[in-house]
């Protein structure tokens, strides 16, 4: 999105009738941060600035709400985010060797990106898919039952494959 | 469509709808798209249905519906009229449902249900265990109406409750009606919810809010999810009757961003009723004006918490504050307005509470907590997926009926409820009648449903370190009973499972684990330490073993010492490959595991085809604390103790080399050079062993002066010691030395089984004196 045209009573709603102007430009912040990190796949420090000036909350608050929420990253990511389920429910069937085979299988640990952008690996808490465990994400599309070193090694082709 | 401009409208345009949508005679194919199938590819086996009916040029009707619960078995579908229900049903199959089940009206047979190939299969829904025992409130339509088309919610009755409230009702009634009911909250503390509309309702202040917490972070739960993709509208309606109640005008939910697809279905939604006057101003011509908006979360467990949530709503950290102020009271709502959070389940059971009457509702369920309840089955049972179960069912009857029993046939160890805040419910509590109360009383909650089955290969205390690892990570930091009493808490277990394990670790995990839940400013702290003091109080012992003897029964955490079973051994060589650090080694005819190099990877026992790898009980250190040996040696004494000289025959190929008692001397060496062996056997006619000629024997002849043309019969026989192929290698060299023969003949009864000699007794010594030398040195 386009931090300069931010229309934030269109964002905000009905309810922005009730709200004073501070209100409603902190009401659609977390939303705004969701827009530009689908844009851009991470929050770039001239965007938030940007924003920052533009809805009238201090640059450090930006910082504060979205260094809160597991969601918002600052650093560049891969083009595929691997996300694998450590859901109770994946755990016990074996999430962690789905994570283990990954962590191997690319060279980075959770949460990193490889050199190239290719892929970021991450853990999620529950995708709620837990009839499929375990269950991994690759960017949106939900990979589940993946036990057994062939559905392992069919997630790892999956990944590398354009 | 035009609005509705009054409740008339909407009754008419129902009728109307009941007739074309559905009517019982209607062919329809309800094809799950729930997450799950959808990963399983159902929308592909709806294309393809289409393609299929309009090639066949039979009238069916194909609706893309929430999730129909059965998960494990998708991609799954129900075929009416005739009532039919498919599972796992791949793309190919399009053809077959569309030619044999509309235009010959019988079933696709290997489409139907089964408990186990040998059974028979279930044609109808209501003859599977997994749906029998159901009774659906909550998920009335989920799984049942296509959730991106208001008509459908329409025509199965929906927004009929708003009517009936808008004609007949005053907010006072509502309230009342919903009091009455007792209806629990279903996120988790099971407060009534008709007490918390009164006390909003009861608030000072004009403009007030409803919200519908939909932030189900819990790992293992998919109940909020599945109602919000499946059945959007029975969440705005029961939030639209809310909002009456305690005149409001504005509705948040608030959804996780992890679940994209329910943001999307409730946009959907909420523009569908939007467009027909159902939200919005003016509402069915009553001049009351509610909307609706959906806040996304950012992925913060925390923000489940009702203060949290609203810190997170108004685009604050989601920090949760101290109560009072609740939600519902003045300055605790979002920007200080009074308002009322219930959770999306909560709000899914209004609509038929308003419908059927607050006693129909009482009639279902247990004294204390009326109704139903949502719980995503998941974890080790056969049927995992989302279930409706009236409160007061066993957690037996969910485990073993529906859920169709443990994978495997393994042994029930403990099912665990409420995900992070709840705790583990241990065999001898499942004939509980689940209820808020009971589940409380036996340690746990009811949580907002997860429910996750665990059997014997799952390590009681890994779990907890599990749960607590997620709230440890999850806690906000705010105040410090949360954030640092779950790390040390966290520390100590990671302690446990790794073997360094002390005496007082698990007291001090109790004394800690209580500060944590008196301590915590919100729920998320108060109710961290509850899987580990729920496992500490049913599976003590496990940790006691984790401490004490550094062993897991589970062989989940790493500890234990790995040994190749012999016996099952089949000697594949595949541990020994798979070993990053050599610590497998070969010996002539077996494996063994050189526990000074083994790392207790577990590399050999996950790749093992046959189970050969055993972790055990440190046996072994038992016993050396008794006979003062060292544990390495004990193996090596245990080896060799069990070693028997049929072993040895079977390590190498044998031939028996014999020779008649009537040969000369020469035949007796010439074979002997042939064959290259240093002993004969001396047969009689019906070779039966007589004696052995041996190289020794060579030495006496030349020392006797004997021909070599004289027969073997010539020479002085010897009493012959021999051997049982049981024999044990110790005691065979024991009376070998003893008797002064360096060749043994193994015979069992008259047979002979073959010779061994000192030299085969050394070789086959050699890799456990070498070892021995290693572990010594």
């Amino acid at each position: 999105m386009i931090v300069g045209e931010i229309e934030i009573d269109e964002q905000i709603g009905e309810v922005g009738r009730i709200l004073d102007e501070k209100q409603k430009a902190r009401g659609i912040l977390i939303h705004v941060l969701h827009q530009i990190q689908e844009d851009n796949s991470y929050l770039p420090e001239d965007a938030l600035r940007k924003l920052s000036r533009n809805i009238g909350i201090p640059l450090s608050e930006i910082y504060s709400v979205a260094s809160f929420y597991k969601m918002f990253h600052f650093k560049p990511r891969g083009k595929k985010v691997v996300k694998v389920c450590m859901g109770t429910a994946c755990y016990v069937r074996g999430s962690k060797k789905v994570l283990g085979m990954l962590e191997n299988e690319f060279g980075v640990k959770t949460g990193e990106t490889t050199q190239d952008l290719a892929m970021t690996l991450e853990t999620v808490g529950c995708v709620g898919c837990c009839g499929l465990a375990p269950v991994s994400t690759i960017n949106e599309e939900v990979v589940g039952e993946i036990i057994g070193e062939k559905r392992l090694q069919n997630l790892a082709r999956r990944i590398k494959e354009d | 469509m035009n609005r509705f401009s009054g409740i008339q409208d909407l009754k008419q345009f129902r009728e109307k709808l009941v007739h074309d949508l559905f009517n019982p005679r209607k062919n329809t194919i309800q094809v799950c798209c729930g997450l799950p199938c959808s990963t399983l590819g159902s929308h592909r086996v709806a294309t393809e249905l289409e393609k299929e009916i309009q090639r066949s040029g039979i009238e069916v009707e194909v609706v893309k519906t929430g999730c129909q619960g059965l998960c494990q078995r998708g991609p799954v579908m129900q075929i009416r009229p005739h009532g039919y229900f498919y599972q796992r049903v791949g793309a190919e199959k399009a053809g077959e449902i569309i030619s044999s089940t509309y235009a010959a009206g019988i079933p696709v047979r290997n489409l139907l249900y089964k408990d186990s190939f040998m059974d028979k299969p279930k044609e109808k829904l209501e003859d599977i265990p997994f749906y029998s025992k159901q009774v659906k409130i909550a998920l009335r339509n989920t799984g049942y109406i296509d959730p991106f088309n208001i008509s459908h919610y329409i025509a199965v009755g929906g927004y009929s409750a708003s009517e009936k409230m808008f004609s007949l009702m005053n907010p006072e009634k509502i309230i009342e009606e919903i009091k009455k009911s007792n209806l629990r909250g279903r996120g988790g503390a099971g407060f009534p919810a008709g007490v918390k509309w009164a006390h909003t309702r009861g608030a000072p202040g004009r403009v007030k809010m409803v919200i519908a917490n939909g932030d189900e972070g819990d790992p293992g739960a998919f109940m909020d999810r599945s109602i919000m993709e499946g059945d959007p509208h029975s969440l705005l309606e029961g939030m639209l009757i809310c909002a009456y109640a305690i005149d409001a005008h504005f509705g948040f939910i608030y959804v996780r961003h992890e679940y994209p697809l329910a943001i999307k279905t409730l946009k959907k939604a909420i523009h569908q009723a939007e467009e027909l006057g159902l939200l919005g101003k003016n509402i069915l011509g009553t001049g009351f004006d509610f909307t609706v908006s959906i806040k996304e979360g950012a992925g913060a467990f925390v923000c489940g918490e009702a203060t949290a949530l609203v810190a997170s709503l108004e685009g604050r950290r989601g920090f949760p504050h101290a109560r009072p102020p609740r939600v519902s009271e003045p300055g605790g709502g979002p920007w200080g307005y009074p308002s009322n959070l219930n959770n999306v389940e909560t709000y899914a059971c209004v609509a038929p509470i308003i419908e059927n009457g607050a006693d129909w509702f009482l009639g279902i369920g247990t004294t204390g907590s009326p109704g139903t309840k949502v719980f995503s089955l998941a974890g080790k049972v056969k049927n995992t997926g989302l279930v409706e179960v009236p409160m007061g069912i066993t957690l037996r009857e969910i485990v073993f009926d529906i859920g169709g029993g443990i994978i495997g046939n393994k042994q029930f160890k403990a099912v665990q409820t409420g995900g992070p805040s709840g705790g583990c419910i241990p065999q001898q509590h499942l004939d509980l009648p689940v209820d808020f109360d009971s589940l409380w009383k036996v340690g746990s909650i009811m949580g907002s449903g997860g429910m996750v089955v665990m059997d014997e290969d799952d390590c009681m205390v890994d779990v907890s370190k599990f749960f607590l690892s997620f709230t440890q990570a999850e806690s906000c930091g705010k105040c410090p009973p949360c954030r640092v009493g779950t790390h040390q808490m966290l520390q100590i277990l990671e302690k446990i499972t790794s073997g360094k394990g002390e005496e007082g670790d698990i007291e001090r995990l109790e004394e800690l684990g209580h500060l944590v839940q008196r301590g915590s400013l919100c729920g998320l702290g108060q109710s961290a330490p509850n899987p580990v003091l729920t496992t500490i109080r049913y599976f003590r012992e496990e940790y006691e073993e984790h401490i004490r003897d550094k062993y897991c029964r589970a062989h989940v955490c790493n500890l234990g010492i790995f040994i190749v079973d012999h016996e099952e051994c089949i000697l594949c060589g595949l541990c020994k490959q798979a070993c990053s650090f050599d610590a497998v080694k070969e010996t002539r005819r077996s494996f063994f595991i050189d526990r000074d190099y083994c790392t207790k990877c577990r590399a050999c026992y996950s790749v093992c085809p046959v189970n050969a790898i055993k972790i055990t009980r440190t046996l072994y250190e038992r016993l050396e604390e008794e006979l003062k040996i060292p544990s390495e040696q004990l193996e090596v004494i245990e080896r060799r103790r069990k070693m028997t000289l049929k072993d040895i025959l079977e390590s190498r190929p044998y031939e028996i080399v014999s020779i008649r008692k009537g040969s000369t001397i020469a035949d007796a060496v010439r074979l002997m050079s042939e064959k290259n062996v240093s002993g004969l056997f001396v047969v009689d006619e019906n070779n039966k062993l007589v004696s052995v000629f041996t190289e020794r024997d060579i030495v006496r002849c030349v020392f006797d002066n004997m021909q070599i043309t004289d027969t073997i019969e010539h020479l002085e026989m010897r009493e012959i010691a021999t051997f049982e192929p049981s024999t044990e290698v110790s005691t065979a060299i024991s009376i070998a030395s003893r008797k002064k023969i360096r060749h043994l003949p193994v015979v069992e009864g008259d047979k002979i089984i073959g010779m061994i000699t000192f030299r085969d007794l050394v070789s086959y010594l050699l890799p456990e004196i070498c070892y021995m030398a290693d572990t010594m040195y």
